[in-house]
């Protein structure tokens, strides 16, 4: 499948976002974020902007992006209609919890009920979006059950990395929770992958030329001549093929800027406070988001999808 | 509404297309295109056409394969366009509701006031039926000739979709599937007619006619025993010749 970066972008955006938004409900329920202290609320504003800017960034890729606002009306049958509307109702709790960080005489009963409803919200829309590529039955690399803990644990590495990056200078217990719980998400998110990968390169695809075109009776089925001599949409957006050698690579890249560099940097940085700790958070969060971007290119670059069978595909 | 119809339409109008019969001339596919690029979902835009890279909308694209090695090997012309199925995650997926299949007769149509052009029902289709029309920014598909088939403007035998009108070596048939008396259902049983892709469990209304089995031809006999001796004097004049 084409990786489209506005999608790529999107993905890690809002997987991101929803991670930390999770990251500081979970922190807000345990009781380790302070009332009135100015990083919670900065990191829900991040938190924020970056699921704004990957919402945004979605719509870049639309024929008709004035028309995306049609989108929340088929909730019932479609996932992506879900996400969107998933997308808008933690608006709601976020920006709620972001108004109870600011103050400190907020009763913690309201805090734990926003902050779980938070919470709710950024696991439900990861869910949808990951739904969105598993029910394409089309797509063997997608239509399989990696993909939803695959979002999900993406989705929590990179925002509980964030989180630990924020408060990584304070050294405090919330520090020790983000970190501990980033670094959990990533050895999770690096076992994940690998499996993903054994799975992704055993399996046999959903079709074949044989079932594609009903001649299986008749002999091995290839294709002669194709309808045309130029590329047309189908094959641009579904022919998009990574070579093996450069996929290898690429899964190399994904597992150590993905999870390992990111781990190491925050074990080293827990219990250490101030500048260090910030550089070394920093640098964790950096690492796992280019890992995840890199993650997220594959996710696409890899996936095959049957329609090419027609177009001279040996396999889907 | 992009839920698919809670019961099963009455009447499930599609296309049995044979493999046996079909020529490979594209007639269907240019015929397609000049009538569509009029049609419901017109235009059928084309970027580049007269440059080096052409490339347009088609609702029906013609393939050649290659199927069998050997004398039992066949070449075989393919026809592809909207299967129009019974479970069409195209229609389903679809985020606003733009993508519908018709209740009274199970034709998935586009609506393109509505559809946003985020190309998910093309993933969603595993035959690769549905084209983006880059110039206006929405996904076009097979529309059946929906302005044809009921059209009553038109004489009654052009009330067919533009491929069966055209093409010439009647490889390709047009009526209800739903109906097991109509002249396509009793086709498909009588030839065999399958799915493409059943695996996946899209249930298209379309179908397909195998190739017929290669007619099997008597070995030649020995070129002697096959000629018979001529007559009285002639005969003698030629095995006198002969010798």
């Amino acid at each position: 499948m084409h990786p489209s970066t506005s999608v790529i972008f999107f993905t890690v955006a809002s997987g991101a976002g929803y991670g930390l938004l999770a990251a500081l409900a979970l922190l807000a329920v345990i009781g380790l974020i302070v009332p009135g202290g100015g990083l919670p609320l900065l990191g829900l504003l991040l938190a924020l902007g970056l699921i704004t800017a990957g919402l945004l960034s979605s719509t870049l890729h639309l024929g008709h992006p004035e028309r995306a606002w049609r989108a929340f009306s088929q909730w019932r049958s479609s996932w992506l209609s879900r996400e969107g509307v998933a997308s808008v109702a933690t608006y709601l709790p976020a920006v709620l919890l972001a108004a109870l960080f600011v103050r400190a005489d907020v009763p913690r009963g309201l805090v734990v009920a926003v902050a779980v409803l938070a919470f709710a919200g950024a696991v439900a829309t990861v869910v949808c979006t990951a739904m969105i590529y598993r029910s394409l039955k089309p797509i063997g690399a997608w239509h399989n059950r990696h993909t939803v803990p695959g979002y999900l644990i993406i989705g929590a590495a990179t925002g509980f990395a964030v989180a630990y990056a924020l408060f990584a200078g304070t050294g405090s217990s919330a520090a020790w929770v983000a970190g501990i719980g980033a670094i959990v998400a990533l050895s999770a998110g690096f076992l994940q992958k690998r499996a993903y990968w054994r799975f992704l390169d055993t399996e046999d695809g959903p079709a074949s030329p044989e079932s594609a075109t009903g001649l299986g009776g008749i002999g091995r089925v290839r294709l002669l001549d194709p309808p045309h001599t130029g590329p047309n949409f189908v094959m641009r957006e579904m022919g998009y093929a990574v070579a093996r050698r450069h996929a290898e690579a690429l899964r190399r890249i994904v597992l150590v800027a993905g999870f390992v560099v990111p781990a190491w940097a925050i074990a080293l940085g827990l219990g250490l406070a101030g500048g260090l700790a910030v550089g070394l958070g920093t640098v964790a969060a950096v690492s796992a988001l280019l890992g995840a971007v890199v993650e997220r290119w594959l996710f696409f670059a890899e996936a095959r999808h049957t329609a090419m069978l027609y177009y001279g595909a040996t396999r889907s | 509404m992009t839920s698919l119809p809670s019961a099963p339409p009455a009447r499930k109008l599609g296309l049995v297309i044979d493999l046996d019969t079909c020529v490979g001339c594209h007639a269907c596919a240019v015929n397609c295109k000049e009538w569509n690029t009029g049609g419901h979902s017109a235009p059928l835009t084309d970027t580049d056409a007269y440059g080096m890279n052409p490339s347009g909308v088609w609702f029906n694209r013609i393939h050649s394969f290659e199927a069998g090695d050997g004398p039992a090997g066949r070449t075989v012309n393919f026809p592809r366009s909207c299967l129009h199925c019974d479970e069409a995650d195209c229609v389903t997926v679809c985020p606003t509701g733009a993508s519908y299949k018709r209740t009274e007769d199970g034709i998935v149509l586009v609506n393109p006031d509505t559809c946003i052009g985020c190309k998910l029902c093309s993933w969603a289709c595993p035959y690769g039926a549905r084209e983006y029309d880059e110039d206006e920014g929405v996904m076009k598909k097979c529309t059946l000739c929906v302005d044809r088939i009921e059209n009553q403007n038109l004489p009654e035998e052009d009330r067919v979709p533009a491929c069966v009108s055209t093409c010439p070596a009647h490889a390709r048939h047009f009526g209800d599937l739903a109906d097991p008396a109509s002249a396509v259902s009793k086709l498909v049983a009588e030839r065999g007619g399958f799915d493409l892709m059943p695996e996946l469990g899209y249930r298209p209304v379309n179908k397909y006619l195998p190739p017929r089995p290669r007619a099997v031809l008597p070995a030649a006999p020995a070129a002697e025993a096959q000629e018979p001796g001529l007559p009285g004097f002639l005969g003698w004049v030629d095995r006198i010749l002969s010798r």
